[in-house]
């Protein structure tokens, strides 16, 4: 039995990485802007796309498919700073809510009426079979999505914290105006805070992509998941989500595994509901 | 008196049109915009007028919903007794989510109520005593005229008509009240609104439980007009969008916008359904969609903002016309008197 519960845990630790992965790229567009992306989980579902579409072009894996999902998805993320997002940040807060849910509706449904609403998947193998350690059985893909989405959200944090790039961008997050007076451009800042977003919620897609069903709703799922692990970490915090995606997935693992597997979103999201009754500031926020 | 043609040659068209277009397919397209408007005018109390734009509103219409369909599967009442049901239903679980969300200002409101919503349809979708993901069903073959089963759309059309009538009479009296003055006070600043002596949370739960009670009736009336009710179509979370993007549309916080908003977007949602079959369905959300952008990112006061503004200037120029007509009839008058 604590066997079968260790393997439910670490299952549920690479995929709370994932998750960490693409919430890091909501919580760092919303603690800089203050602009929630409600298209954040049509983002995940576009990267997850573009690996399928990889695959059956070029019949290649997230070797190729992840960097290709990557770039597609930060080059649409600059897009949408210029087109949308520069306006309706100084705009009404229902123009805000009503533009980034018209872009999902947007994506979502654009894809919906290219590729029908079937569920895809790519083959089980395309990244190898299950590899056995420690009396563990883990698949290659969860294992290689995991590892990915773990290194890239610490370089991410390293990158914000560490880099003049991050501390430039923490600067117009503080105050766009002193930042400006210091010779900042902040609608660089911004517009490279969405490519970084966006491309961090295309990896992510690309890599869940190889072991999570594929279809045009998926976002509507993902984003609630982005939500939850933003709120539990702490709005704007990259090590924040971290800690809470992992959370997530080891929750969402094992109320799973111990409830059923019908009821594991029920309980992500009475989680959620109840976090922001009682600390809506999140677990690592100042109260 | 002449501010008072216009208005009622409207109203007169909105009672004549199922009888001049009255094919089965026009008569049911005029349902659902006076449906959808009752809705979309229920939100725009708490998400136009106070500003707290909840996306979860499709809880209550689920509320409405459930309790007709159940009135009849579970104890073989007409589904007209669900719509008090429902209403106490929604105004209740309305109090038990406004009381923590709405202390959550801005987007963490709008997520909670998403969260929300999704939780409702998880729950009912594992619950059995609703008919789980299969729904429930209302009668089939009337009763009597009290289970509200027309084949017509008709009768719906009148029905849906005067609901609509009383929801909006209620929006305008909440607006010209106190309740009204409080909640664009909320709206503009909830803090000054607080400091200005304002019961801030009080006022929006009300304002919250008493759009909800409304959305609820909307809910009702669609599930008897469609007949049944399962999750997606009772709870899904693309009914509140609709609700907040018909009344963001017309013009939100407007008496008027949401009914605006729905008969722009409803009969482009049904024609294009019906233009393009079941591949349509896609189409139409990216439509859809794309309104939303352009209004977002335009024009987020709404449309009928923009048509009252060109109104004024219209009625604006014509004055100042007639006024220069007058001067000038008025001149060679003056120029022959100074002859003289």
């Amino acid at each position: 039995m604590s066997f079968v519960l260790v393997q439910v845990i670490v299952g549920g630790l690479l995929l709370g990485a994932v998750y960490a992965l693409f919430s890091s790229g909501l919580t760092l567009v919303w603690g800089m802007m203050n602009i929630v992306n409600f298209a954040h989980g049509d983002f995940v579902m576009l990267g997850m796309y573009v690996a399928y579409v990889v695959y059956t072009l070029l019949g290649a894996g997230p070797l190729i498919g992840a960097p290709l999902a990557t770039l597609f998805l930060a080059t649409l993320g600059v897009i949408v700073y210029f087109a949308l997002i520069r306006d309706i940040m100084k705009g009404p807060m229902l123009a805000q809510i009503l533009g980034t849910f018209g872009l999902a509706l947007l994506l979502r449904y654009s894809v919906f009426w290219w590729f029908g609403a079937n569920f895809l998947s790519l083959p089980q193998n395309i990244v190898g079979g299950t590899i056995a350690a420690f009396g563990l059985r883990i698949e290659a893909a969860r294992l290689l999505a995991g590892a990915v989405a773990l290194l890239v959200t610490l370089a991410l944090h390293l990158l914000l914290t560490r880099t003049a790039l991050g501390s430039k961008m923490l600067a117009v997050a503080e105050d766009a105006t002193a930042a400006q007076l210091m010779g900042i451009r902040p609608d660089t800042m911004q517009a490279i805070a969405w490519a970084i977003a966006a491309g961090a919620t295309g990896l992510a897609g690309a890599l869940i992509a190889t072991f999570f069903y594929i279809v045009p709703t998926v976002g509507e799922t993902l984003a609630i998941v982005a939500f939850v692990t933003v709120s539990l970490g702490g709005f704007g915090s990259v090590p924040g989500a971290l800690v809470a995606g992992l959370l997530i997935g080891v929750i969402e693992s094992l109320s799973g595994y111990l409830i059923g597997a019908v009821y594991k979103d029920i309980v992500v999201y009475a989680l959620f509901v109840s976090f922001l009754w009682f600390r809506p500031q999140g677990l690592m926020g100042k109260s | 008196m002449r501010r008072f043609i216009w208005p009622a040659v409207l109203l007169a068209l909105v009672i004549v049109y199922p009888l001049v277009l009255s094919t089965p397919f026009q008569q049911r397209l005029g349902a659902l915009v006076l449906l959808y408007a009752i809705a979309a005018s229920a939100w725009n109390i708490v998400g136009g007028y106070a500003g707290q734009v909840s996306v979860g509103h499709v809880v209550f219409f689920g509320c409405g919903a459930y309790a007709a369909m159940g009135a009849y599967a579970h104890f073989g009442l007409p589904p007209l007794v669900g719509v008090p049901a429902g209403m106490v239903l929604a105004v209740v679980i309305a109090a038990v989510i406004g009381v923590p969300t709405l202390r959550l200002s801005g987007h963490y409101f709008s997520m909670a109520t998403i969260a929300v919503a999704e939780l409702v349809r998880l729950v009912v979708t594992n619950t059995d005593y609703l008919g789980a993901a299969v729904g429930l069903s209302g009668p089939t073959v009337p009763r009597n005229v009290f289970d509200l089963s027309f084949v017509s759309s008709l009768p719906f059309y009148y029905l849906f008509l005067v609901v609509l009538g009383l929801t909006l009479l209620i929006t305008w009296w909440v607006a010209e009240s106190r309740m009204g003055f409080y909640l664009r006070a909320i709206k503009d600043s909830e803090r000054a609104a607080r400091s200005l002596g304002a019961p801030a949370s009080r006022i929006k739960l009300q304002a919250y439980m008493l759009s909800a009670g409304l959305t609820s009736v909307a809910g009702a009336f669609y599930a008897m007009m469609v007949g049944f009710v399962d999750p997606e179509s009772g709870l899904g979370i693309l009914i509140s969008v609709k609700m907040l993007i018909m009344a963001a549309l017309g013009g939100a916080g407007l008496l008027f916008g949401p009914l605006v908003g729905a008969a722009i977007l409803v009969p482009l949602e049904e024609l294009s359904n019906s233009w393009l079959g079941g591949k349509g369905a896609g189409l139409t959300f990216v439509v859809y969609g794309a309104i939303i952008v352009l209004i977002a990112r335009f024009q987020p006061s709404g449309i009928l903002t923009l048509i009252t503004r060109r109104i004024a200037l219209i009625t604006r120029y014509i004055e100042r016309r007639t006024k220069a007509r007058e001067l000038r009839k008025q001149r060679p008058a003056a120029g022959a008197d100074h002859a003289a």
